[in-house]
């Protein structure tokens, strides 16, 4: 597995040396925006829908407590065991139990963020448990021993000729074989062996309803259900922001999250699991894991209206030229940066950082999170806790000072246009990163102040 | 009508002729325009660093020069915003009220207040443009293509009027230029292949020039051709609206 790199920055630059593919990742991502871009427009209600969305979630967010109650009752009552869970350590040790309990060996999973969140795959690896991912994307990932770099492209990080590699290593494939189908069918065959040799399924949820206790899970590949339906145990997993008040709250939801995520009209499958088959335990672990604590940061509180549809993902400049590795967490991207901090500030202290605040993932955002906002509060905060360094801070103590003062700033201004010299792209040398690939302007001989003190004063 | 120019300091100091053009542009439209000279700067390059706690010297500044008039304009989406959403002096609450609801970027100045529908001005050039997202996205100078709304350009509007102008459109349409303020050292990499990105776009379409409303990303963007050694210039909407 490749190193991660704990700076965005950093990172990004290693991304960024192989011109050709991150042109392609660039056009890859712009693609699908252009996608959305369509389905949205094909819908004259798109942005009623987005308010819609946004004010159901809001609502929800409001009164959360009620609301998962309400689900558990009803899970309990169709015959579903509710389980909470406090943190991630809390999740992997509920589903260990649980597989235990039934001496489950072999797990297959389908896309659940969440459980890349809690490192499940990892923990029950080192319980002897087997876990295979079976999104075309994450079994990609996975046998490359990779996180996910999108949440919902996550192999978006590779071309062609990577997976024919990859699966040729380890599913013996022929050497060189690019071909999409003959790739996908390879995959087909190992991964169907595993749906129906495992003993339980995990799935991730989009969205669980508390008035029914029924949740519903999203894929274009089918593999939550055959996993679900071909096994004796299906354990869902969520974060307690998954809940929604009513069923029919579901078509505002559903219409938006696929045309947001690819511009598809709706998920291929949109799976509605109410309560377990004859002979079968179905298990919900609902998590907090730090939900609660963003829950009661005002500035970040609606960070939890997320349904993870990428948009902003896709749409983000700085994320298609970055790649979803060089953020290091689980949820990259925009809405990741805003996440991230909230479980550990000092880890992810350059992620706010890592955006122009151009407010494209603002605009795209199905349940209208005020993105870029957000990453402006974290900036202070992170800022405030001391997370940028004494010589940040220094250096703008410095330009404070400067521009507070108009006979300082004039002072220096006259010097060479000295002045510009505190502004952060401004110092003519070589070690100077403005410097590196872009010139600076040529100083004039005279600031605007001092031609208008000349022309005008005495008109 | 009293008009106060504000004039963002890295504008003052870089780029003075985009300062002229926008002050002879609003006299030649009839405004009485004053220019305060102890202005410096909007405190923006602070705030988006994460230190908006260390802005209130400017603020205070700010509304020091600029209190007192009907307008105040300024030939910057990006400046103009900031002072929007944060200008404050506990102080002084009314007179930041004020100039926060007062305060105009020069093309919504002139299409919305002058409601400017002849601007006699001539520029036989073919011009890409850029408009920056804190005047797009933030202050609405034009519509977005992530939205689904009515298509509008308040530039478009004026640069039409402009005799002899040939705008050429780039594909991705408002595509951040990767300036950022202090995103343009702490993101080098990411900061020049975004410019580097929209450079490409307006070479392919064989414009003279690239113009916009912030000076910040035209500077970036400037930097970037410079160092190509490309013929393609920038230049401030200003500049060409007072270009006769
Ligand atoms: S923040 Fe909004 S756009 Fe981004 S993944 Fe979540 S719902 Fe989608």
């Amino acid at each position: 597995m490749n190193k991660t790199i704990e700076d965005h920055s950093k990172a990004a630059s290693v991304f960024l040396q192989d011109e050709q593919r991150a042109t392609w990742h660039d056009e890859t991502l712009w693609f699908v925006r252009a996608k959305r871009d369509k389905a949205a427009h094909q819908l004259p209600e798109w942005e009623a829908l987005r308010d819609l969305a946004s004010q159901i979630k809001d609502h929800t967010l409001s009164r959360l407590d009620e609301y998962l109650v309400q689900f558990e009752t009803k899970a309990n009552e169709n015959g579903v065991t509710v389980h909470w869970a406090n943190d991630a350590d809390e999740h992997n040790r509920i589903i260990h139990g649980i597989l235990k309990k039934h001496n489950a060996k072999n797990v297959v999973k389908s896309k659940s963020m969440l459980t890349e969140e809690c490192q499940l795959n990892h923990y029950l690896r080192d319980h002897d448990i087997s876990v295979v991912d079976t999104d075309l994307g994450e079994y990609i990932v996975q046998l490359r021993e990779e996180q996910p770099s999108h949440i919902v492209l996550p192999a978006i990080h590779l071309k062609k000729e990577d997976v024919s590699n990859t699966f040729h290593k380890h599913l013996n494939t022929e050497k060189g074989n690019k071909d999409e189908v003959y790739l996908t069918r390879s995959a087909r065959k190992v991964l169907r062996q595993k749906f129906i040799t495992a003993d339980a399924a995990i799935t991730g949820v989009n969205f669980a309803v508390a008035e029914t206790g029924g949740f519903v899970v999203c894929t274009n590949e089918g593999n939550a259900d055959l996993g679900a339906h071909a096994n004796k145990i299906h354990i869902a997993c969520m974060g307690f922001e998954k809940i929604i008040p009513k069923a029919e709250h579901l078509g505002v939801f559903l219409r938006l999250l696929t045309r947001s995520a690819t511009g598809q009209p709706i998920t291929t499958y949109s799976s509605h699991f109410h309560r377990p088959k004859e002979g079968q335990e179905m298990h919900i672990v609902i998590v907090n894991n730090g939900r609660a604590n963003q829950l009661g940061r005002k500035d970040f509180k609606n960070s939890l209206k997320c349904i993870r549809c990428a948009a902003c993902f896709n749409t983000c400049p700085v994320y298609r030229r970055s790649g979803g590795h060089s953020y290091h967490n689980s949820v990259a991207g925009p809405i990741g940066s805003i996440l991230a901090p909230n479980l550990d500030m000092r880890k992810n202290a350059d992620l706010p950082f890592a955006s122009t605040l151009c407010g494209s993932c603002t605009n795209v955002c199905p349940v209208k999170i005020n993105i870029h906002e957000q990453l402006w509060n974290w900036r202070q905060i992170l800022m405030k806790e001391g997370y940028g360094g004494t010589a940040k801070k220094a250096s703008m103590k410095v330009m404070a000072t400067v521009l507070a003062s108009p006979t300082i700033y004039s002072l220096s201004g006259k010097i060479g246009r000295g002045m510009m010299r505190i502004m952060p792209w401004s110092v003519n040398n070589k070690l100077n990163p403005w410097y590196k690939h872009r010139e600076l302007p040529e100083p004039p001989k005279q600031s605007f102040t001092e031609w208008y003190k000349k022309k005008r004063k005495h008109e | 009508m009293k008009i106060a120019l504000f004039i963002p300091c890295y504008v003052d100091q870089f780029y003075p002729n985009v300062a002229i053009a926008t002050l002879q542009l609003l006299e030649k439209l009839g405004c009485d325009v004053s220019y305060p000279l102890t202005q410096t700067c909007c405190g923006q390059p602070m705030a988006n660093a994460g230190f908006a706690s260390m802005t209130a010297g400017c603020d205070k500044n700010f509304i020091a020069n600029f209190s007192g008039f009907d307008y105040i304009v300024g030939p910057s989406g990006s400046c103009v915003l900031h002072l929007k959403e944060h200008l404050h002096d506990d102080k002084r609450p009314e007179q930041a009220a004020a100039i926060r609801k007062n305060i105009y970027e020069l093309t919504e100045f002139l299409t919305d207040v002058l409601q400017v529908k002849n601007i006699n001005a001539s520029f036989p050039h073919k011009v890409g443009l850029h408009i920056s997202c804190h005047g797009q996205r933030m202050l609405h100078l034009a519509s977005m293509s992530e939205k689904v709304e009515p298509e509008f350009s308040k530039a478009e509007q004026l640069l039409s009027q402009v005799k002899g102008l040939q705008l050429l459109k780039t594909k991705r349409l408002d595509e951040c230029c990767g300036f950022g303020g202090t995103f343009c050292v702490t993101e080098e990499a990411v900061s020049v292949r975004m410019g580097q990105d929209r450079v490409k776009e307006h070479v392919y379409n064989n414009v003279e020039y690239i113009t916009g409303g912030d000076m910040s990303c035209l500077m970036h963007l400037e930097g970037i051709l410079k160092r190509k050694k490309s013929n393609i210039k920038v230049l401030h909407f200003a500049e060409i609206l007072n270009a006769q």
